[in-house]
């Protein structure tokens, strides 16, 4: 029996270096526990049928000595991520029978080292969602209260993780969709910078704003991951070429700017403030100078997501016309086709972003949403560099509530606010992490929350290093 | 907006829409829309925008990849001799 709920992946490491459990062993334990709860909480959407024979593999690395750090480790890949001849469908009607026909540059890195892939995860349609309902496959629901969402759209991957179906994760983040559910469930969710994980191979939704994140019960486990799928990748041109690390990660005291502005507005929850003022108390205390910083624009970073993202949505979808591949619907001729597969193929939710996209793009309108939009985010990088001057780190509420119950939002636009806090780093291109800081008490359930730290542009160290301080404080 | 937009946005993108959802939608469209519009508000007159993307070149070399064609073919909804069949255009 091997005590999953307190394992890590350095911990699996040594005990399989040192022979205490073998690969089998471990991977069995974690089918085990997918099949006491996968049932109920809906995270994964396929268990590979691979997942032993994938474990031997890694076991082989052992007995000749090249096992690395993730050999053998279980984790459990966004159903939005390619691995060869498996099938992916980014929980759509429209890729249902879909097989990738080559690996993501994330998964080919993974599988150098023995990564034992458990199986894919849900998400929303196309990881367009705060809360993993709007898959075409059912809704994820959050382990700590089944009644509530898991937060999306990487809901399957947190969930997977959250519940120990495996030991970390991929998932994807456009405008939060790693962080807030990561919150949601009470672990770690990390996005690195824009274009220091190759996203080629991941499905584009916003090609300016995606990245690929690590997902895992604790901060060096999310960093772990995310030191394996680093690096430039000459097969995705965003990917980014002698990054200078900051390496400033070691400082004793970091300085952390909080936009009080923007986390007193209406509309935050009053659970939600208290934990994070708590918080805050905390990192003073251990020697961190927590400051207001004006970032008087950070406001329109949502609006300006949902004018950017929309419009590169509904460009990257346009592939989709039932030509090429995934489904088919048969008009009376080619255009009905094409009408017929994608408003069948695609789900409310995303013909929603396709119009609003089409609209915001259409003559007469550029000038106005999308012209504007990208002198807004102009703006924000500016106001971004400008505080990063001053701060060490931005701090703010992971998400403005705790999870919510599954079908309560019915209007877009109130999941859409759910982004208030994390949308901003995808919009200036900065990596960001969610730690949990603690939980507050809704009918009897102990719903997890999460505060967010944001690094200026090659950061992540500083992530690490104050997500490690923080977390060490609930022990 | 009016029903005739959505109508004439889902023409353009190629997606069937029922008359109910047409309905939705506008309701919809007039909400996020209403917030979105608040990025008018911004005075961005004194922002020097610095632009530094650049573009990415590589060479044009012919390079061996790990890919699948056989898995591409099989998958396309329709095809003759190894190509995308489609219904015809003119």
């Amino acid at each position: 029996m091997i005590d999953l709920k307190s394992l890590t992946i350095k911990k699996a490491h040594e005990s399989l270096k040192k022979g205490e459990f073998t690969c089998r062993e471990l991977a069995g334990e974690y089918l085990k526990a997918i099949r006491e709860k996968n049932g109920e909480l809906n995270a994964y959407l396929e268990i590979f049928d691979d997942v032993l024979l994938q474990a031997d593999e890694a076991q082989k690395k052992f007995t000749n000595g090249s096992a690395t750090i993730l050999t053998g480790i279980p984790l459990a890949i966004k159903d939005n991520i390619l691995i060869e001849g498996r099938k992916v469908s980014s929980a759509s009607k429209i890729l249902e029978n879909y097989f990738a026909s080559y690996d993501a540059t994330v998964i080919v890195k993974l599988k150098e080292q023995g990564v034992v892939f458990v199986g894919r995860t849900n998400l929303d349609e196309f990881a367009m969602g705060g809360s993993t309902e709007n898959s075409a496959y059912g809704v994820t629901r959050n382990p700590h209260d089944t009644s509530r969402v898991s937060g999306g759209s990487s809901g399957g991957s947190v969930v997977a993780v959250a519940a120990h179906m495996a030991l970390g994760a991929l998932g994807s983040d456009t405008g939060g969709s790693v962080r807030e559910p990561a919150a949601f469930c009470g672990i770690v969710g990390f996005k690195p910078t824009y274009g220091k994980v190759s996203r080629y191979g991941l499905m584009a939704m916003g090609s300016s704003l995606d990245c690929i994140g690590s997902i895992a019960n604790t901060v060096e486990d999310a960093e772990i991951i995310f030191s394996a799928i680093v690096g430039n990748d000459p097969l995705d041109s965003t990917s980014l070429k002698n990054v200078i690390d900051k390496k400033d990660s070691k400082k004793e005291k970091f300085k952390i700017g909080v936009p009080w502005s923007l986390v007193n507005q209406e509309g935050i929850d009053a659970g939600v403030k208290k934990n994070f003022m708590e918080a805050v108390e905390k990192l003073k205390n251990i020697g961190c100078e927590v400051k207001d910083v004006s970032l008087p624009n950070m406001d329109l970073a949502l609006a300006t997501y949902y004018i950017l993202m929309p419009a590169e949505a509904s460009t990257n979808l346009a592939r989709f016309d039932g030509v090429r591949y995934g489904l088919h619907k048969d008009g009376k001729n080619f255009q009905e086709d094409y009408l017929l597969t994608r408003g069948r193929g695609f789900g409310p939710e995303v013909r929603r972003r396709i119009l609003l996209g089409t609209y915001v793009l259409s003559a007469g309108y550029y000038d106005a949403y999308y012209g504007k939009a990208q002198n807004v985010r102009n703006l924000l990088k500016k106001e971004f560099e400008d505080a990063f001057k001053i701060f060490d780190l931005i701090l703010t509420p992971t998400a403005p509530m705790p999870a919510w119950k599954v079908g309560e939002k019915s209007d877009p636009l109130s999941i859409y606010l759910a982004d208030i806090f994390t949308i901003t780093a995808n919009i200036v291109g900065v990596p960001a992490i969610s730690v949990p800081s603690g939980d507050i008490e809704i009918d009897g359930k102990k719903l997890p929350l999460g505060i967010q730290f944001m690094a200026p542009h090659g950061g992540e160290d500083m992530l690490f290093e104050v997500g490690k301080k923080f977390e060490a404080l609930k022990k | 907006m009016n029903i005739k937009d959505i109508e004439n946005l889902a023409e353009l993108a190629k997606i069937e829409l029922s008359e109910k959802e047409k309905e939705g939608l506008l309701k919809d469209f007039d909400n996020i829309l209403e917030y979105i519009k608040q990025v008018e508000r911004v005075d961005i007159k004194d922002l020097e925008v610095e632009y530094k993307n650049k573009n990415i070149w590589r060479e044009d070399e012919l390079k061996s990849r790990e890919f699948s064609p056989e898995l591409i073919k099989n998958q396309f909804p329709d095809s003759k001799d190894g190509f995308v069949k489609v219904k015809k255009i003119l």
